[in-house]
């Protein structure tokens, strides 16, 4: 019997093997998977052990970590919490964290190589550990005036505001928007149905950042790209002449592509280049992105930036795109900001800020400063240039295509004596798009002589207008007042 | 009879009687006193209200509980292994130790959401351990030769079964917990009727195969090289097979139908020393485990958490989710104990102790843990090889090989090797049946080594030996 007995002993050693590998292939192969699992609380919950650095625009603590008498030592709290959400995002225990917040984790945890040195001190002196802050290139002014003004008529949309020279983000609002606070709050019921409400379609998802996660048909506002391929390419001047037309008939289909409100552009058979700008005539410009063709297109439109995968302001957005363009009657449609064309808030303020900067494209920057918890500075963000996207010439004469365009919208909001250079866009969009109120663009730079901001404003779903919004009457009166409050901060 | 024979009084041959090693059981007893107490002062470190001397009381009445163990064995079982109790004992303060910790995380989660503070689960641990070994010594005391066991075997078996077969058979309110029938509700009091009746069940075909020996050995035909028994001698196994199942579908009980049917199967082949049985055991296995899971609802869920948990994160794989998160998040050396968080994995304190020490002591520790139960196995086995008789050898392969399969199901379960079945680690685990019946499974298998070891039983009754020149001669009988 003591074979067996042998053998059944050789067996539990055996089994007791399999267990210490597969225990080795869990907390020493795998550890990290499963340590850094987004669902895994456990880092979080010693994270709120620290004090977790600040969020800081315009000297103003925007997010900041204050000391309770809960388990949870520290409970993280937004001033003006809706307002600045789409730049702080949000730190919930339940939900982990979002924005800013989660894409500048590491200094504001203090795990970051940069905080290394200070960690160390912390650990001889005895001092108690705390995270670096992050200080933001926002402007409070112009922040407020941009969520304001989308907040005040109910609009659902996103306000983008860049200074063209450095590619810093003066403001980025969203709406709707929701409060971070109940999201980080301790209380997990709160936290709870914050997180439901915030997720929940029917309230128009207010936790998705609609300036850099959302892309929407440009409209008309992508003129703009199809005129400085045009030009870049040396294909058209802006006296070229196109057609006048109110439709135009696709390429090998009976399709009409019309005018806005089935207009003709101008009295005879052919108009200027700038002229149709002015007028945003749709049958000009699906015939001018034809002339252009796709392959300059799509080179002019990668020198500004749509398609780039891995832009992040440190938030990842969202990347635009053209969409597939199989043949010239897709071109053509391309050409209006149609078809799968879809585009960022922020690429639309980025191409905006381009051609205002002379058509060098500055990378969109969020974060200024990166600064110890002593608020010394650990480490500068900076200006830093992505490419040349156009000849400063053909960028000074687009400027000059959207001033004259700017002057023959209408008076509402403008600013006295600053001269603005603009396009409206009026966006179709949906499954039956002729009785679905529109998407309302107004991208914009001021002052056009010396540019100091470059916005896009977006409305959704004809904002309080219906199926008669437009660009003109939803977004731009926006617009202008976000330019207003950023010349008053850079005067 | 066997009696115990100090070492001090070794006979008209001094030196002549083996060490009874059990000044090596109380220094190893002081030892793991020394590391369980350190490993609560390292849990009151990290806690807010810091080290306070209370730990030291703590240490002592621990030294104390199975320093009375210790002495116990001295009187009933001098020459019991050394290792195997240290080692339980061991076990045992670590999984106090652990409850303790889980309780002080409850309480302060309370706390925090400003609900009521739980009682905690430490007190009837503590209980617990207390009664078990008690236990303990009363098996000591009152089973002086483990043989005298076989002679009740089919008592034990009878009721065994018995008890095994009455959660299944009472209706839910008084025996269904969580979804598992293994309970017995009376009164206060929640017993696991099953954790017994694993110990009579293998007292019981310990015995019966001794008896039935040579019924299993009777070869069949010879398939492939090897000798199939005869299909008639198949019936025990059939039986076992068939009351495990039942278990399953009556009781809703993965683990204990898997131990129950792997003890029987083990004891078998080591009685018979036939590979034959332990393949034809595991055809069964796997025929039982194909079925189980095609038709029955439990066994599904359990399959599919197993195979990916986080397909279902917010129901059935859940638990296990958050029991790899614990582990994954412990690494190599652990968070240290009282600085994770063990309790977000619920169940923690039972079925998933060990992922709770994984977490806090890391793999170095979860594989001391499992280190600790395989010395108990491997004393237990080494008991099994050298007592003399068959039932003795039998039981102690049994008892021994019980506690080898359950960590297996147990550890193996927590840590995703094979799907979650609902067993308890046994001594870390909180559980008062569990504790008890691995008391009483202990006291049997420090029974059984002492008549291994002790010189009184490794010879036949000595006669006093007389000079050879003085020897009579001796009458045979004639044939």
């Amino acid at each position: 019997m003591n074979t067996p007995l042998r053998r059944v002993a050789l067996a539990v050693m055996g089994m007791i093997v399999l267990l210490l590998a597969n225990a080795t292939y869990i907390q020493v192969v795998n550890a990290d998977t499963y340590r850094t699992d987004p669902r895994n609380r456990r880092v979080l919950l010693d994270e709120y052990s620290r004090q977790r650095g600040e969020i800081i625009a315009g000297g103003l603590p925007v997010a900041s970590s204050a000391e309770t008498s809960g388990q949870l030592r520290f409970l993280r709290r937004y001033l003006d919490g809706p307002m600045y959400a789409p730049v702080t995002g949000y730190y919930s225990l339940r939900y982990g964290a979002g924005g800013m917040e989660n894409a500048m984790d590491s200094v504001l945890n203090g795990s970051d190589g940069r905080l290394f040195v200070r960690r160390l001190s912390d650990l001889v002196t005895g001092r108690e550990p705390s995270g670096g802050s992050v200080e933001l290139t926002i402007n409070p002014a112009v922040q407020r005036v941009a969520y304001d003004q989308l907040t005040r008529r109910g609009y659902t949309g996103a306000v983008v505001a860049i200074k063209p020279s450095t590619g810093e983000i003066l403001a980025m609002a969203s709406t709707p928007s929701y409060d971070p606070n109940q999201l980080s709050s301790h209380d997990g019921a709160q936290q709870e149905s914050a997180w439901n409400a915030d997720t929940s379609a029917q309230r128009g998802a207010p936790l998705t950042n609609r300036a850099v996660a959302a892309i929407y048909p440009p409209g008309s506002t992508f003129k703009l790209v199809v005129t400085a391929a045009a030009l870049e390419a040396g294909k058209a001047t802006p006296q070229s002449p196109l057609t006048a037309a109110a439709a135009l008939q696709l390429e090998n289909t009976t399709t009409l592509l019309h005018n806005f409100a089935d207009q003709p552009c101008g009295p005879g058979a052919t108009v200027t280049l700038k002229t149709a700008l002015v007028r945003s005539c749709n049958a000009a410009f699906a015939e001018l992105a034809a002339t252009v063709g796709e392959a300059d297109l799509r080179k002019q439109a990668q020198l500004l930036g749509i398609g780039q995968q891995d832009l992040a302001i440190p938030t990842p957005v969202t990347p635009s795109t053209l969409g597939a363009i199989p043949d010239v009657a897709a071109l053509e449609q391309s050409g209006i900001g149609q078809r799968d064309v879809a585009l960022s808030p922020l690429q639309n303020a980025m191409i905006a800020a381009t051609i205002a900067n002379g058509g060098v494209r500055m990378k969109p920057q969020l974060v200024r400063n990166i600064l110890a918890p002593d608020l010394s500075v650990l480490d500068r963000t900076g200006p830093e240039q992505v490419g040349v996207a156009m000849s400063r010439v053909t960028a000074d004469q687009i400027r000059d295509l959207m001033v004259a365009a700017e002057n023959s919208y209408r008076n509402d909001g403008k600013i006295n004596g600053v001269s603005i250079a603009a396009k409206t866009g009026t966006a179709e969009h949906g499954a039956d798009p002729k009785n679905t109120p529109p998407h309302g663009w107004y991208v914009a730079f001021a002052p056009a002589g010396n540019p100091q901001v470059a916005i896009a404003v977006l409305v959704e779903n004809g904002g309080d207008r219906n199926l008669e919004a437009t660009g003109g009457s939803l977004a731009a009166p926006i617009g202008r007042a976000v330019i207003g409050a950023a010349l008053q901060g850079a005067r | 009879m066997v009696t115990a024979v100090p070492t001090t009084d070794a006979g008209a041959q001094p030196g002549s009687a083996p060490p009874t090693k059990r000044s090596l059981e109380l220094v190893m007893l002081a030892f793991a006193a020394i590391v369980v107490t350190t490993a609560l002062v390292l849990v009151e470190l990290n806690q807010p209200q810091g080290v306070t001397r209370s730990v030291l009381y703590d240490g002592a009445a621990y030294l104390a509980l199975f320093g009375a163990a210790h002495v116990a064995v001295r009187r009933f079982a001098p020459y019991a292994d050394p290792l195997i109790l240290p080692c339980v004992a061991l076990l045992n303060g670590l999984g106090l130790v652990m409850i303790h910790r889980l309780d002080l995380a409850d309480a302060a989660s309370a706390a925090s959401v400003g609900d009521r503070v739980p009682a905690g689960n430490l007190p009837h641990q503590i209980a617990w351990t207390t009664f078990g070994l008690a236990l303990f010594v009363g098996v000591l005391a009152l089973v002086r030769d483990h043989r005298m066991l076989a002679r009740y075997g089919y008592t034990c078996g009878l009721v065994g079964l018995a008890a095994l077969a009455l959660p299944g058979l009472l209706p839910s309110a008084v025996s269904e917990v969580n979804g598992a029938k293994i309970w017995l509700r009376l009164g206060g009091l929640t017993i696991q009727p099953g954790e017994f009746a694993k110990i009579l069940i293998m007292i019981f075909v310990a015995a019966f195969l001794v008896t039935k020996r040579d019924l299993f050995t009777t070869a069949g035909r010879k398939v492939l090289g090897m000798e199939l028994p005869r299909a008639r001698d198949l019936a025990p196994l059939l039986a076992a097979w068939g009351i495990s199942l039942g278990v399953l579908v009556l009781e809703k009980d993965l683990g204990t139908s898997l131990m129950f049917f792997g003890i029987v199967l083990v004891l078998i082949y080591v009685a018979t020393e036939r590979a034959a049985w332990m393949v034809i055991g595991l055809i069964f296995f796997l025929g039982g485990a194909t079925v189980s899971d095609m038709i029955f609802k439990h066994v599904q869920q359990r399959v599919t958490a197993w195979i990916d948990p986080f397909s279902d994160y917010d129901g059935a794989g859940y638990q296990m989710a958050q029991s790899l998160f614990g582990l994954g998040t412990g690494g190599v050396f652990g968070t240290g104990l009282g600085a994770g968080r063990p309790d977000l994995v619920p169940e923690a304190h039972t079925d998933f102790i060990t992922a709770a020490i994984g977490e806090e002591l890391g793999f170095v520790g979860l594989a001391a843990v499992l280190l600790t139960y395989l010395l108990v196995v491997m004393r237990g086995m080494r008991t099994a090889l050298t007592v003399r008789d068959t039932f003795g050898k039998l039981l102690a392969a049994g008892l021994a090989f019980a506690i080898g399969l359950e960590v297996f199901i147990v550890v193996g379960g927590v840590t995703k090797l094979i799907p979650l079945t609902g067993l308890t680690a046994p001594f870390l685990a909180y559980g008062g049946s569990s504790l008890l019946a691995n008391y009483i499974l202990v006291a049997l298998l420090l029974r059984i080594s002492h008549a291994a070891r002790s010189p009184a039983a490794s010879s036949p009754p000595r006669k006093p030996v007389a000079p050879l020149a003085e020897a009579r001669t001796e009458m045979v009988q004639r044939p």
